[in-house]
């Protein structure tokens, strides 16, 4: 028995380290799927139940029908990964190498939204921004503002929104890049008479990349897909793709336009994902040398 | 025979055993129903998404069931059946939120009902939303299973259509509920939507017309063409409801709602789309209208009755209620008893308590919606000493104003329903 069995063992066991990952991906990912991909194709309604007759043509109809909405989800979802990036680049970059033995706290002070939920923290947004609210109808009160500016119901609105969420996702990953670089490698580029500024470009930034590219990924596919923001801060013309399959799976039970324009969704996601990932997939150290 | 025996029997759940999963608050829902976890997950497995598609063949078996023929058989001999129940003490009931006598927390109602009938009531105000409550039991029912509520409140519309058309109700037996019969006003008796009260009792009703802020309006609305006025350009709510946004267009063009044809609905939502067009439309609310009303959002909003009254006690003094001259939408919250119920003697008990004049002034002076026993309006004016309720036209309308109410059009169908959608949805979700 030995030496074979013990051989066969170790054979075994990264196939068994990798079993509940796959387990997870067959039946959590892949089934509902597939189920999702034959829902899609299936015609009928809710009383008279839906049969899978190949009807490939609602594809193309819903995308016809639903081409503004795509566009405006891909518009809101890309403004919002831009704007949190500027915005939370130097927040990171600031803990990162500024951050001291605060480095935890600060990072916490950063996560400390996520203690309330979503909904609730969007709609104290609702509150806040309220035309007569604290905040504008203060501004209106002084002759600040004129008296029909609003911000709610808005694109900008469900954009902020949008960005507001995913600060967080935006800093952790470029933080943990940042906070990962070698200071010698800086140092080393000090010596050979680099500008503070040449520092950050040449050295810096390109070693930061990894967490950008990451944190841009986690962004812009949840805020693409996202609904809620648009529900809660948008107005009569802010409708999102996510708030169409909303409606058309739970309100009007339409399963197979609701399937496929998530599939579409997705296609359209794992497309822009592979052209970016093409386009600046990240360097790593290595390659620098 | 089988089909019989699927549905009418059943173990019964005693009052300590687990219900079946639906006391679903509704941010778990949202939680669920979005997909923001998913998608990542969507990422990580994007390399095996393109040999999936290959797999579409193994599918070609498959499809979803209809909810035809899913509910109790049309000639079950329901009288026979209803000789056979018996009370069980126990009552679980499924309402609305802020929908019935509350104080400190506890139901007064409800406590005097189970120190008179030992009936204890597992009280749940989980229903949001028609749809999305409909989307929760459908399911079930269609499993041919019990949804674990003998009691549940559902608004007249396409919800309503579609439990009484795939006959997932139980008929009432009215011989138990006497008091409906002897103090039920014209408002509750022989709606449209259900003939005779066959399956359904109201709950509460209500009246959609418009609420605004004279203040800000400057003047009184009377008519609902003032939701068209470009003077209050980006300040107008309107209901992101297919029937209530349909209705009021309707209205607006001088058609009748429930005698409306498929052209009226396209003439109307032409007319909503113009006002959406030119920016005269704030944004389309579900039940959130009335907090841009009170925070200045929206100057001039469809509202409900209840909703504004509410409002005016709550510190919101100056919002005002009108329904327009063209007439107000008349709606109205059920109570029924879904099939496999498991306590339907005491479902009825308590409708049957809940119709008496005294009962029905202590929740009424509490809810503020339209009363169903107009018997109730003397106790309140003088037992309870509140003429702010009793004289309301909002609680206890008179006759003329009775006359200005207008029902809802009745869908005859999935195809009638689904045309009536594809008209009005894009209006708000566009």
């Amino acid at each position: 028995m030995s030496a074979r069995t013990a051989r066969l063992r170790q054979l075994a066991v990264p196939y068994a380290l990798e079993l509940p990952a796959g387990a997870w991906v067959g039946l959590f990912f892949l089934v509902p799927l597939l189920a999702i991909l034959s829902v899609s194709l299936m015609t009928g309604n809710s009383i008279d139940g839906y049969a899978l007759t190949w009807n490939f043509h609602i594809y193309p109809d819903v995308i016809d029908q639903y081409s503004t909405q795509f566009a405006r989800s891909f518009y809101y979802g890309l403004a919002s990964t831009a704007i949190a990036l500027v915005v939370m680049y130097p927040v990171a970059y600031w803990i990162a190498f500024y951050g001291g033995r605060h480095k935890s706290t600060l990072l916490l002070v950063i996560l400390l939204p996520f203690f309330v939920s979503f909904v609730i923290r969007i709609l104290t947004w609702q509150f806040i921004l309220a035309d007569q609210g604290i905040i504008l109808g203060s501004l209106k009160d002084i002759g600040l503002l004129p008296s029909d500016f609003h911000v709610l119901s808005t694109p900008g609105a469900v954009i902020a929104g949008l960005t507001y969420d995913a600060l967080p996702f935006m800093a952790l990953p470029i933080y943990v890049a940042l906070d990962n670089i070698d200071r010698s490698h800086i140092e080393a580029a000090a010596d050979l008479y680099a500008s503070r500024r040449e520092q950050f470009l040449r050295v810096v930034l390109p070693l930061s990349a990894p967490g950008v590219y990451a944190g841009i990924l986690l962004v812009a596919i949840t805020n693409i897909g996202d609904y809620v923001s648009a529900a809660i801060l948008g107005g009569p013309s802010t409708t999102m793709i996510g708030n169409i399959i909303q409606t058309q799976y739970v309100q009007n039970a339409n399963y197979p336009t609701a399937s496929a324009l998530a599939l579409i969704l997705m296609a359209a996601l794992l497309l822009g994902m592979y052209v970016y990932a093409r386009a600046f997939g990240t360097r790593t150290i290595q390659e620098y040398v | 025979m089988e089909a019989d025996d699927a549905f009418a029997a059943g173990a019964p759940r005693g009052p300590g055993e687990p219900r079946q999963g639906f006391d679903l608050d509704p941010a778990r829902l949202r939680g669920m129903t979005q997909s923001r976890l998913s998608r990542r997950d969507f990422v990580r497995a994007g390399a095996t998404a393109a040999a999936v598609a290959g797999l579409g063949s193994v599918l070609s078996a498959c499809g979803i069931a209809g909810t035809r023929d899913t509910g109790a058989p049309a000639s079950f001999d329901w009288s026979s059946w209803w000789s056979k129940q018996q009370k069980h003490g126990v009552l679980d009931w499924a309402n609305w939120p802020l929908y019935i006598d509350t104080s400190h927390g506890r139901h007064p109602s409800l406590e005097r009902f189970t120190k008179q009938t030992g009936i204890h009531v597992n009280y749940r105000p989980v229903i949001q939303e028609n749809a999305s409550f409909f989307a929760q039991i459908s399911p079930v029912l269609q499993a041919r299973q019990g949804i674990g509520y003998d009691l549940i409140v559902i608004s007249d519309g396409w919800e309503l259509t579609q439990m009484i058309a795939n006959r997932w109700l139980i008929p009432l037996d009215h011989s138990r509920i006497p008091n409906f019969r002897r103090h039920a006003g014209p408002i509750a008796v022989h709606p449209s939507f259900d003939p005779r009260n066959r399956y359904t009792v109201t709950w509460q009703a209500g009246i959609t017309g418009i609420g605004y802020d004279p203040r800000m309006t400057g003047r009184e609305i009377t008519s609902v063409k003032d939701l068209w006025d470009p003077a209050f350009k980006g300040k107008v709510g309107m209901m992101s409801d297919d029937t209530e946004l349909g209705s009021v267009g309707m209205l607006a063009l001088g058609i009748d709602p429930v005698s409306s044809t498929p052209a009226d609905w396209k003439r109307a939502a032409a007319l909503l789309t113009k006002q959406r067009d030119e920016g005269l439309v704030r944004q389309y609310y579900d039940q959130s209208y009335i907090k841009a009303l009170e925070d200045g959002d929206t100057w001039i909003s469809q509202a409900w009755s209840g909703d504004i009254f509410q409002a005016n006690y709550s510190g919101f003094k100056h919002l005002k209620f009108v329904i327009p001259k063209e007439g107000g939408m008349l709606w109205h919250d059920n109570c029924m008893i879904p099939l496999h119920a498991q306590n339907p003697v005491d479902a009825l008990e308590w409708v049957n308590f809940y119709y008496q004049p005294p009962i029905q002034a202590m929740i009424e002076d509490w809810v503020n919606y339209l009363c169903p026993v107009p018997a109730a309006k003397g106790l309140i004016a003088n037992k309870l000493n509140d003429p702010s309720v009793a004289d309301s036209q909002l609680v206890f309308p008179s006759p003329s104003t009775n006359r200005r109410l207008r029902d809802y059009y009745d869908f005859r169908g999935i195809d009638d329903h689904d045309e009536w959608t594809s008209i009005f949805q894009p209006v708000y979700q566009s």
